[in-house]
């Protein structure tokens, strides 16, 4: 059963199409991947910021988790930007611009996202209707065995 | 759930709910099988399709190339942008089709990401040498600025210097013909 599931898993990473992640360069990292802005107000903002961007590489991770030297570049792009004035948003929007809204981990109200807003007051709304056909029955009743269903 | 209401209990057949779990374990289960057997695409495609190169200018890194600049795509002929690293195994996986490419006349100019020189002679040395100019781009700028998320990327420039196809991976040796097709359009 476990040799299977390994089977499996190997047959799976070997259907991706490009796996240029497990190659990596021997660059130094570039100069703001690893190290902080002197200013600590700004580091401060660009740190909030690296923490809601998508690693390219790694994409379950945020640039700021991630060691991938993508990830290193991509944070020195943050830091070097918020050192001459950008503000986070017009950064991650520049990276959006060129990526997608999957780098971003900002959760944002769009015609894909809505649904994701709208199910839980659906939800919601669907409970009241149901509870009240319940108490309504519950009322109307006024025996002692109705009294059983409250519990639910 | 748990306890139905014992006054409809005797009505109603009990026989489809208890069904339900069932069914809802196999959708499940068959959720998870096609997303083992069937991964979803972990490609990024960029946004930049149909919009004009980014202002650069990259220094040379290959002994007998000279550096890329954003004005060598503008001069009326398509052209293919390679982004490629000698540290990366697809890229010399994707070597011979673009020495085909290059063979039947396509201009092929190489952006190479966090390389050192002598890394990268060694590669050309190894697998050929399809560029007309090479631009080191050692803290992979150009890249992000062009929206590419790996090595190796191909991307069709117009002769305006304008980005009209992005091939994400190595070029495989079917897929030649649809590169010359879309630099074609691109030609149009």
């Amino acid at each position: 059963m476990i040799r299977r599931l390994v089977l499996t898993l190997a047959a799976f990473s070997a259907t991706l199409g490009t796996a240029p992640a497990f190659a990596d360069d021997s660059l130094p990292p570039a100069p703001y991947a690893y190290t902080q802005l002197p200013d600590p107000a700004q580091e401060a903002k660009a740190q909030a910021l690296m923490e809601t961007l998508r690693c390219l590489v790694c994409q379950g991770q945020s640039i700021a988790d991630s060691d991938a030297s993508l990830a290193g570049d991509m944070r020195n792009i943050v830091r070097t930007r918020i050192a001459a004035g950008e503000s986070p948003e017009q950064i991650r929007q520049w990276l959006i611009d060129r990526y997608g809204q999957y780098v971003s981990y900002k959760p944002v109200l769009t015609a894909d996202t809505w649904p994701l807003y709208a199910a839980p007051v659906l939800f919601l709304l669907v409970a009241a209707l149901l509870l009240r056909g319940r108490f309504r029955r519950a009322r109307a009743g006024e025996t002692g065995e109705t009294t059983e269903g409250e519990g639910a | 759930m748990t306890g139905p209401d014992p006054a409809s209990d005797t009505k109603r057949k009990p026989g489809l709910w208890l069904w339900l779990p069932l069914g809802l374990f196999v959708a499940f289960f068959a959720l998870v099988f096609i997303g083992l057997v069937r991964p979803a695409s972990r490609d990024i495609a960029s946004q930049m399709i149909g919009k004009p190169l980014p202002e650069f200018s990259l220094q040379p890194i290959a002994q007998d190339r000279p550096g890329l600049t954003r004005a060598d795509f503008t001069t009326g002929k398509p052209r293919l942008l390679n982004v490629f690293a000698s540290w990366c195994i697809p890229c010399a996986v994707e070597a011979p089709q673009l020495a085909e490419l290059a063979r039947q006349g396509v201009e092929i100019e190489g952006v190479a990401i966090r390389d050192r020189p002598e890394d990268l002679d060694a590669f050309l040395k190894q697998n050929g040498n399809p560029y007309k100019a090479i631009g080191s781009d050692p803290t992979s700028s150009i890249q992000l600025a062009i929206g590419s998320a790996g090595v190796p990327e191909t991307f069709v420039i117009d002769g305006k210097g304008v980005i009209r196809y992005q091939h994400i991976g190595d070029i495989q040796p079917d897929q030649v013909g649809l590169i010359l097709d879309k630099l074609k359009e691109a030609g149009q």
